[in-house]
C-alpha cells in the first residue's frame, strides 16, 4: 500500500536511525613528542549544522580536522565520524571515510599543473566514470556554485588568493561529501572576498545539507554564520554553544579571545625577568634613585 | 672524550637505518604500482614525454661533444699503433658499453632528476600531497608511479641517443675531419659489435640506471621537509646522492658483466 507523506506510518518508514552527531571527539589526546597538543578533549560536531573551532594559535583547531580526516592519529580516546572509530580505521575503510568528507586548506592547495577545470574535475576523474560529458556539467555547476563558472580556463597561478579557495571548495564538494571541513578559511582575504566566503559556507551548507566545521580566528564573520562555536585553549576546550552563549562566557580566557583584549590569561608579555632587573634599576632603587629624585 | 657519544652515534645510525627503511617501502610499493599505471598509459605517456622532451636536447648534445672529443683522443692513440681505423670501434664500444649509459644517468639525474624532486616537494609544500591524501586518491600511486615508470621507460631511450651522437661525433671528428677511412670506421663497427655483449649490457645498465635516478628523485622529493630550504636541499641531494649511486652501481654491474 502506499502511504501519503504526513501518515504517521510513512513517516516511520522514511525514518533513518541517525545520531544528532555527525562527528565525536571522546577523551581525545593528541601530541608531537612530549608535547600534548590535545589532552582529553570530548566535544561533538552537530549534524547539518555550522561549527566554528576558535582559539588562539597553536591551539590544536587544525590538528582536529586532521584527526577527523585521518591524517593524523590520536594516541588516546576515540574519535567517531558518523558512529565509527576513525583512529581505529585501516586505509582501504579511511579512504572510504573520507570520500564522504571534503577539505579545503588554507590556501586551497590547487594543483599547480591543472586548470581550474581539470582541478575541480580531480576527484570525479580519479573516483567515478562517469563521462566527460556528465563531469563538464558537474564541474561547472559547482563552479557556478562559487561564482567561478567564467574562470574555468584559468590556470592556478592566474587567479587570487581568494578565488583560489573558492574553486578549492568547488572542488572539495564536487562529490558531494556530507562534512566539510575548511581550515582558515578567512586568512588573508580582503572583506569583500571575506565576506563572500562566509556567505559561502553558510549557503552551501544549507543548500547542500552539508554539515560543517571551519577554523577561524575571524570573529565577526564567524559568530554571524556559525551555529556552533567552540573555543580551545592549551589543549582543552574553553567554551562551546551557540555563538550567544559564547560571548556571553565569563571565562576570563574565552572573555579575552572574544573581546580581543591584549592582555588577559594570555600574557602580553613574553615570560621574563622584571623589567628592573633587565635595565639595572633594582640596584639604583635604594640609593642612587632616591638622590636622583631629590 | 666528549668530542665521541655513543648515544649519537647509536641516534645517527637509527636514524639512517630508519630513513633506509622508509625508502625500501617506497621501492617496493612503486614496483607494486606496475599494473595501476599500465591501465592509467596515459599519465605515464605525459610523464615520458615531460622527462624525455625536456632531457632530449641536453643529452644530444652532450653525446655530441662527447663524440668529438673521443675522435680526437681516440685517434691520438690509436695512430700510435697504426690502427687508426679502429676508431669507429672504440668510440661505439666506449659509448654503447659505459659511457652511454652513465653519462646520461648523470646528465638525466641533473636535469630531470632535479625537475622532479623540486616538483614533488614544492607540491608537498603546497599541501597538494595532503589535499590528495584528503580526496583519498594515493599520492604513491596517482603522482609518485606515473613519474617512475616513465623515468625507467625513458632513460635507455636517452642513452641509445646519446651513444648514437656521440658515434656521429667521433665520425664528424674523425672521418670528415682527420680523413680516416670512412668504409672501415663503419665495418670495424658493424664486425666489433656484439649485439647481445655490447649493446645489451649497455641496455641492462641503463635500465638500471633508470630505476635507481628516477628513485631516488622521487623519494628525495617525497621525504623533502614541506619548506623552500627543504625543497633545495633535496634537489641538492638528487644529484650527489644520485650520481654516486649510479657510479657504484657502475663498477659493479660492469664487474658482474665481465665475469659473466
Amino acid at each position: 500500500m502506499i502511504q501519503k507523506p504526513g501518515n504517521a506510518g510513512f513517516c516511520a518508514l522514511i525514518t533513518i536511525p541517525m545520531s544528532h552527531a555527525l562527528v565525536e571527539l571522546r577523551h581525545l589526546s593528541f601530541g608531537y613528542g612530549e608535547r600534548l597538543i590535545l589532552d582529553d578533549v570530548s566535544l561533538t560536531v552537530p549534524r547539518g549544522k555550522v561549527t566554528a573551532l576558535m582559539g588562539a594559535s597553536g591551539g590544536g583547531k587544525t590538528t582536529i580536522l586532521r584527526l577527523i580526516g585521518g591524517q593524523n592519529r590520536a594516541q588516546r580516546g576515540q574519535l567517531l565520524f558518523d558512529g565509527q572509530d576513525v583512529t581505529q580505521m585501516d586505509q582501504p575503510q579511511l579512504y572510504a571515510a573520507r570520500r564522504r568528507m571534503g577539505m579545503l586548506f588554507q590556501f586551497g592547495a590547487l594543483f599547480a599543473d591543472l586548470s581550474v577545470f581539470d582541478n575541480v574535475a580531480f576527484p570525479l576523474r580519479e573516483h567515478t566514470q562517469l563521462p566527460e560529458a556528465l563531469i563538464r556539467d558537474i564541474v561547472l555547476m559547482k563552479l557556478n556554485a562559487v561564482g567561478l563558472r567564467g574562470a574555468r580556463d584559468l590556470m592556478p597561478s592566474e587567479v587570487s588568493g581568494g578565488m583560489a579557495r573558492r574553486i578549492a571548495l568547488a572542488r572539495a564538494i564536487a562529490l558531494d561529501p556530507e562534512l566539510v571541513m575548511y581550515d582558515e578559511p578567512f586568512s588573508g582575504l580582503d572583506p569583500i572576498s571575506l565576506g563572500t566566503a562566509a556567505r559561502l559556507i553558510r549557503e552551501l551548507n544549507d543548500a547542500m545539507g552539508l554539515t560543517s566545521i571551519f577554523v577561524s580566528h575571524e570573529l565577526e564573520q564567524t559568530f554571524g554564520i556559525a551555529d556552533h562555536v567552540i573555543i580551545l585553549a592549551n589543549g582543552k576546550i574553553a567554551a562551546q554553544g551557540t555563538p550567544e552563549e559564547v560571548r556571553l562566557s565569563v571565562d576570563p580566557l574565552v572573555y579575552q579571545y572574544v573581546h580581543a583584549l591584549p592582555d588577559g590569561p594570555v600574557r602580553f608579555h613574553y615570560p621574563c625577568v622584571p623589567v628592573a632587573d633587565d635595565f639595572g634599576l633594582s640596584m639604583l632603587a635604594g640609593t642612587a634613585a632616591q638622590e636622583v629624585v631629590s | 672524550m666528549s668530542w665521541f657519544k655513543p648515544a649519537d652515534v647509536g641516534f645517527a645510525a637509527r636514524r639512517q637505518l630508519a630513513a633506509l627503511g622508509l625508502g625500501a617501502r617506497l621501492f617496493v610499493r612503486l614496483l607494486g604500482t606496475l599494473g595501476t599505471s599500465l591501465r592509467r598509459v596515459s599519465l605515464v605517456r605525459d610523464q615520458i614525454h615531460f622527462l624525455g622532451n625536456y632531457s632530449l636536447a641536453i643529452i644530444a648534445v652532450s653525446g655530441l661533444f662527447v663524440g668529438f672529443v673521443f675522435g680526437l683522443q681516440g685517434y691520438y692513440t690509436l695512430q700510435r699503433y697504426g690502427s687508426s681505423e679502429a676508431l669507429g670501434l672504440l668510440v661505439t664500444l666506449s659509448l654503447v658499453r659505459e659511457l652511454g649509459p652513465v653519462v646520461t644517468a648523470l646528465l638525466f639525474a641533473g636535469r630531470a632528476g632535479t625537475s622532479l624532486t623540486a616538483e614533488i616537494g614544492l607540491m608537498k609544500a603546497g599541501e597538494q600531497i595532503s589535499v590528495m591524501e584528503m580526496m583519498a586518491v594515493d599520492p604513491v600511486q596517482r603522482i609518485l608511479a606515473p613519474r617512475f615508470w616513465a623515468g625507467v621507460i625513458t632513460m635507455p631511450l636517452l642513452a641509445a641517443v646519446f651513444s648514437a651522437m656521440g658515434i656521429i661525433g667521433g665520425w664528424v671528428v674523425g672521418v670528415l675531419m682527420i680523413g680516416v677511412d670512412a668504409g672501415s670506421f663503419w665495418s670495424q663497427i658493424q664486425g666489433g659489435v656484439d649485439v647481445w655483449k655490447d649493446v645489451g649490457n649497455g641496455i641492462i645498465k641503463s635500465i638500471v640506471f633508470g630505476f635507481t635516478v628516477t628513485f631516488i628523485a622521487l623519494l628525495q622529493g617525497f621525504e623533502a621537509q614541506a619548506t623552500p630550504e627543504g625543497v633545495a636541499s633535496a634537489t641538492t641531494r638528487t644529484v650527489v646522492v644520485a650520481s654516486l649511486t649510479v657510479l657504484g652501481l657502475d663498477f659493479i654491474l660492469t664487474a658482474m658483466m665481465f665475469t659473466i
